[in-house]
């Protein structure tokens, strides 16, 4: 190439043009660059604020050593559930969710269940009043290497050598006296909520847990979900300032929420064992209706108050540890399904919690008190949030935790003035379920991972609660420790949910006295049987 | 008056590259400064015929080449088609990428889609760049502004087609 075609190609004008790009170049690069790092130093600085530690909760111990033995009481739906969550599917589950599975991709239950861990546990006994319940349970786990054997009481169970831990899932009119039998023989106790039917027996199973080595656990699963121990953390930090409303709801609109299931065909005084069933209730004839929906009335159920409250009151107690309410008031009727139930199906209860404060922003003694308000209809499903209202910051609390600060926060004051925080986006967003790799969360998964998003997983995976809820139970049996949900915890809840049903009942506010550690006598009234009777009865 | 045609006509197309450069090139950079950002919950998000496949890319084994890729790929289109070097390559692989997105999140009937604005059937912004830089792709314009100019003069014969009557 000459001298005068290397000019020509590289001349001062070609030169401008073939290298324009580079100044554009040079400056989306920089804009870019800058753009993105002072919004991630705008980040950090109010992740850096809040000091949130969406950290694992502590890891539960080794399933090792012999199995552990365990005994089902009450083999319904929920029991079927819990024992699932052991490793234990029913055959009919099994090839249910096949069929599922192979209809849709992403239906991953069955998946989930052949990938859960070993809990290295055998599935003994069995103890249901249907026939068919406990034919279910012989039929799908009576194999090779797990033996199986039917018991017609649960006494019988607890005797038999066979257990050396039982799962009650029965109607809640049950859970006490069994709970205390098994505890009585030594046997570690895992109840469904709530975890007693009446006053009395509140006080008779912590004493019955106090006096026993067996490790007893109050079946609230929720405790284990990881968005619950992120907002711990956010109290902890006082993030939200001083907590003075609470606002948790019940939503549900349909037949199987309001407690009207399915009444099975094999279902008769035949197949079911009725006096069993009715134990400490009331005694009446044989009445499928009352067997199958039991959930409908007092005598064996708890109302929106102990059936569904008791999630609610414990999902808040389990972030604030506030304890039993100073006094509660509660309202509320049968106006969606007036079927012949004497639960309502809409109910309010304000819990008063006057001495109480998650703590504050302003001078000292200016903030103290909170009223956690529980609103529930059978008759409506559009959902409203648990909803934690504090002076600096407000919390959605459910799977997901989201954090609004307050525009008159005095903590985030400066904060907000200067721009760095907007009262009308979150500051703070944590969703388990965007890390879920399963289809099934993918409607949750829409978030995109900024705006102060952290991600955590748990083993990178979709973890059933209830699932994690026996795994902790198990780990205390094996390794000792405390579980999440202990006699403690179940005490207030119960009491809490009977104060609930008592001021429904009365049409009066029903106190607590902490010191002497029960519920303010009312004169003229047996509280335990006025937690059974009908609200018109009541006189 | 051909020629002041063509030249105009030259003026558009170039400007049409630094702005599809320019948003390939921003997008990427983004990106690169922001440890936290990956494609997963955009991909967990998708809907539309091809879900499974883009799910399988969010999948934990895959989604750090997919971070990778996308990240160096927005890159390497935008500095090439700002540059006007490469840029026939770099159009073709951003229309791959863009029909990536498209098909991802489709705007079809019955299917959500995160994080729009307007509204869209079938037709979205992902579809109509990828139109322009089918365009581009048939049109460089590298060797009129960009690194083409220092090519063989004897090997751009493509942008004849520019000073051509349309």
């Amino acid at each position: 190439m000459s001298k005068e075609e290397l000019l020509g190609r590289f001349s001062r004008r070609k030169l401008l043009k073939g290298l324009a790009g580079i100044p554009i170049l040079g400056a989306a690069w920089w804009v870019g660059a800058s753009n993105t790092v002072r919004k991630r130093k705008e980040r950090d600085a109010i992740l850096n604020a809040l000091d949130i530690q969406a950290g694992s909760p502590p890891p539960t111990g080794p399933m090792s050593g012999a199995p552990l033995r365990i005994g089902i009481i009450g083999f319904g739906g929920r029991g079927q559930h819990l024992v699932r969550s052991l490793g234990f599917a029913t055959d009919d589950w099994l090839v249910q969710m096949k069929e599922q599975a192979d209809q849709n991709p992403k239906d991953t239950r069955l998946q989930s269940f052949l990938d859960q861990e070993n809990l290295n546990v055998k599935l003994t006994a069995v103890c249901d009043v249907f026939d068919v319940n406990a034919e279910i349970a012989i039929g799908s786990f009576n194999k090779e290497n797990n033996r199986i054997t039917r018991f017609r009481t649960h006494t019988e169970l607890i005797e038999s050598g066979e257990v050396d831990a039982v799962i009650i899932a029965t109607p809640d009119h049950w859970h006490a006296p069994m709970a205390i039998d098994a505890l009585k023989a030594g046997i570690h106790v895992y109840v469904e909520k709530p975890m007693t039917h009446n006053i009395r027996e509140t006080y008779e199973l912590r004493d019955a847990v106090l006096a026993s080595k067996a490790v007893f656990v109050v079946g609230h699963q929720h405790r284990q979900t990881q968005s619950f121990l992120t907002a711990q953390n956010a109290i902890a930090q006082n993030v939200l300032g001083h907590v003075s409303l609470i606002q948790a709801n019940t939503n549900r609109n349909d037949d199987n929420g309001a407690w009207q299931y399915d009444i099975h065909e094999r279902a008769s005084s035949q197949t079911i064992d009725w006096d069993l069933f009715v134990g400490n209730a009331p005694k009446i004839p044989f009445n499928k209706e009352h067997f199958f929906r039991w959930r409908k009335w007092w005598a064996y159920g708890s109302g929106l108050s102990g059936d569904l409250m008791t999630h609610d009151y414990d999902r808040v107690n389990c972030v604030l540890n506030m304890g039993i309410p100073r006094s509660v008031v509660a309202s509320g009727g049968i106006y969606t399904h007036n079927d012949g139930r004497n639960v309502p199906d809409v109910m309010q209860i304000s819990m008063e919690f006057p001495g109480f404060s998650t703590g504050g922003s302003q001078q000292k003694g200016k903030e103290q008190g909170m009223t956690l308000v529980y609103s529930a209809t059978l008759g409506n499903q559009h959902n409203r949030s648990t909803i934690l209202m504090g002076h600096d910051a407000t919390m959605e609390l459910g799977n997901k935790l989201t954090i609004y600060v307050d525009p008159q926060s005095t903590r985030y004051r400066s904060l907000i003035e200067e721009g760095k925080m907007n009262p009308s986006i979150p500051v703070y967003q944590y969703d388990p379920a965007i890390s879920g790799v399963d289809g099934i969360s993918s409607a949750t998964s829409k978030y995109f991972a900024d705006k102060g998003l952290l991600w955590t997983y748990r083993d990178g995976k979709r973890v059933d609660s209830t699932f994690l809820h026996l795994r902790e139970w198990l780990s205390v049996i094996r390794n000792g420790g405390k579980p999440s949900c202990g006699i403690k915890e179940g005490f207030e809840e119960a009491i809490t949910a009977h104060m609930g049903g008592l001021s429904y009942k009365l049409g009066r506010r029903i106190d607590w006295d902490a010191e002497k550690q029960e519920i303010v006598p009312i004169e003229g009234f047996d509280l335990d049987e006025v937690l059974l009777m009908n609200k018109e009865k009541v006189t | 008056m051909d020629h002041e045609i063509s030249k105009k006509r030259i003026t558009a197309l170039v400007i049409l590259r630094l702005l599809i450069g320019w948003h390939f090139l921003y997008e990427g950079v983004v990106k690169l400064y922001n440890p936290a950002w990956t494609a997963k919950a955009y991909l967990l998000g998708a809907s539309g015929p091809f879900t499974d496949f883009f799910r399988w890319l969010s999948s934990d084994s895959v989604i750090l080449a997919v971070d990778f890729m996308n990240v160096f790929g927005l890159l390497a289109i935008g500095i090439a088609l700002i540059l006007g070097f490469q840029e026939r390559v770099a159009a073709v692989a951003g229309m791959v990428l863009l029909l990536f997105y498209y098909l991802s999140q489709p705007p079809l009937p019955g299917s959500g889609q995160i994080g729009v604005e307007g509204n869209y059937f079938i037709v979205n912004k992902n579809l109509i760049e990828t139109a322009a830089l089918f365009v581009l792709y048939l049109f460089p314009t590298g060797q009129h502004f960009g690194m083409g100019v220092f090519g063989n003069k004897n090997t751009s014969h493509k942008s004849h087609h520019l000073n051509e009557p349309l």
